[in-house]
């Protein structure tokens, strides 16, 4: 018996009901690859997800119709994921400052003084 | 120069082969839609589907310029045998390999055909073979890389290709069934025709087959599928149109 669905594409398949052609196995899919985004030239690269392909070449080509279609793009890359090197969440305390390190945020730049006297003048005025 | 009457009809001609194929092969390429190997591809070739009857909406306004009725009468209320379109886009999608070849053979010969119009003397047909330039390289680019991948993959799926390519070859030179306006197209300067786009295509494609490491059909000895350019097709075309228009065809005065 072939398979009879209300949708004609799946009808017009003529797929056989105990079909075993088609039926992949976990380990059977491609490979993913990561998609990098550049919207204008000059500005950085984003990440904006992850596709199926056979190949760099084909990554390349389905990045542009799933994360390109709409909106702005002048460039892609693709790299794939198993050659991104990823932290552990475990070790996610290394990303912890503590608070005796304010002297590395940006507010303690001497440029901060002279941007509050300027603004300052500016008031002053 | 001053367009005669065959001058016209030549024109007209020239848009609807275009625009037909483009809107039958469109709606062919969308039957994969939901059914395509991998959910990208699937997504990656329905868009596809969806810009060649983005492109032939835009020659229907040309050909409605030209005294023609209106794009949704034209596309939606003709008979088979009112078609322009070649036989190669009618046939069912098949399997993916035929579904490809077809893809690849149709897609380089409307790079080629917009190519050669981009200087046309028909304005208006001008600007629809500069707009979507980059829209037919991409899919030019999409049938290549698929190509190159099966003809680099495993025996079975490079032996599949092999016969698709070859058992395809006649279909796809029936893309160049000459009009009966040749002349008046090449001297008016708006299309320098069929034959010289053929020679190009066979060119092109014969040099990427090579380079996919495919044999290369021998075109001389081919013999091409004519006769859908006049309106002769196969009986697959009318229930292709019959499904198409099925909706529409409830309430032809309905606004969408």
């Amino acid at each position: 018996m072939k398979i009879k669905s209300l949708d004609p594409r799946i009808t017009r398949a003529k797929i056989d009901e105990n079909t075993q052609e088609g039926v992949l196995n976990p380990m059977d899919h491609f490979q993913t690859y990561e998609v990098f985004e550049q919207k204008k030239r000059g500005t950085h690269h984003c990440h904006v997800g992850s596709v199926h392909a056979p190949s760099a070449e084909m990554a390349i080509i389905f990045a542009k119709e799933q994360y390109t279609r709409r909106g702005q793009c002048v460039n892609l890359w693709v790299v794939k994921t198993s050659d991104v090197m990823v932290t552990e969440y475990l070790d996610s305390d290394i990303f912890e400052t503590t608070e005796t390190k304010s002297y590395r945020d940006p507010n303690s730049y001497k440029v901060m003084d002279r941007i509050k006297a300027f603004k300052e003048r500016q008031t002053e005025l | 120069m001053e367009f005669t009457e065959k001058h016209v009809l030549g024109l007209k001609d020239l848009l609807y082969r275009m625009s037909d194929d483009l809107l039958i092969l469109g709606h062919r390429n969308s039957e994969w839609t939901g059914l395509g190997p991998i959910l990208e591809e699937d997504i990656a070739f329905s868009s596809m589907a969806q810009d060649k009857i983005g492109q032939s909406l835009a020659l229907y306004q040309i050909l409605q310029e030209l005294g023609e009725n209106e794009p949704d009468v034209v596309a939606f209320m003709r008979n088979a045998e009112a078609f322009h379109s070649c036989k190669m886009v009618e046939l069912p999608i098949g399997e993916y390999d035929f579904s490809l070849v077809r893809h690849f053979y149709f897609d380089h010969q409307s790079a080629i055909r917009m190519d050669m119009l981009k200087d046309t003397v028909v304005e208006p047909l001008q600007m629809v073979a500069r707009k979507f330039r980059g829209e037919i390289k991409y899919h030019t680019m999409h049938a290549d890389t698929w190509m190159k991948i099966l003809g680099a993959g495993s025996a079975k799926g490079k032996e599949r290709m092999q016969k698709a390519i070859l058992e395809n070859a006649g279909l796809a030179l029936g893309m160049f069934e000459l009009s009966d306006y040749e002349v008046e197209l090449s001297e008016s300067g708006i299309f320098a025709g069929e034959q010289a786009l053929k020679s190009t295509w066979i060119e092109t494609v014969s040099q990427k087959l090579e380079s996919f490491g495919f044999n290369v059909p021998d075109w001389d000895t081919v013999t091409p599928v004519y006769g859908g350019r006049k309106g002769e097709h196969t009986a697959d075309l009318q229930p292709l149109l019959d499904e198409m228009t099925e909706v529409f065809r409830i309430d032809p005065a309905a606004e969408w």
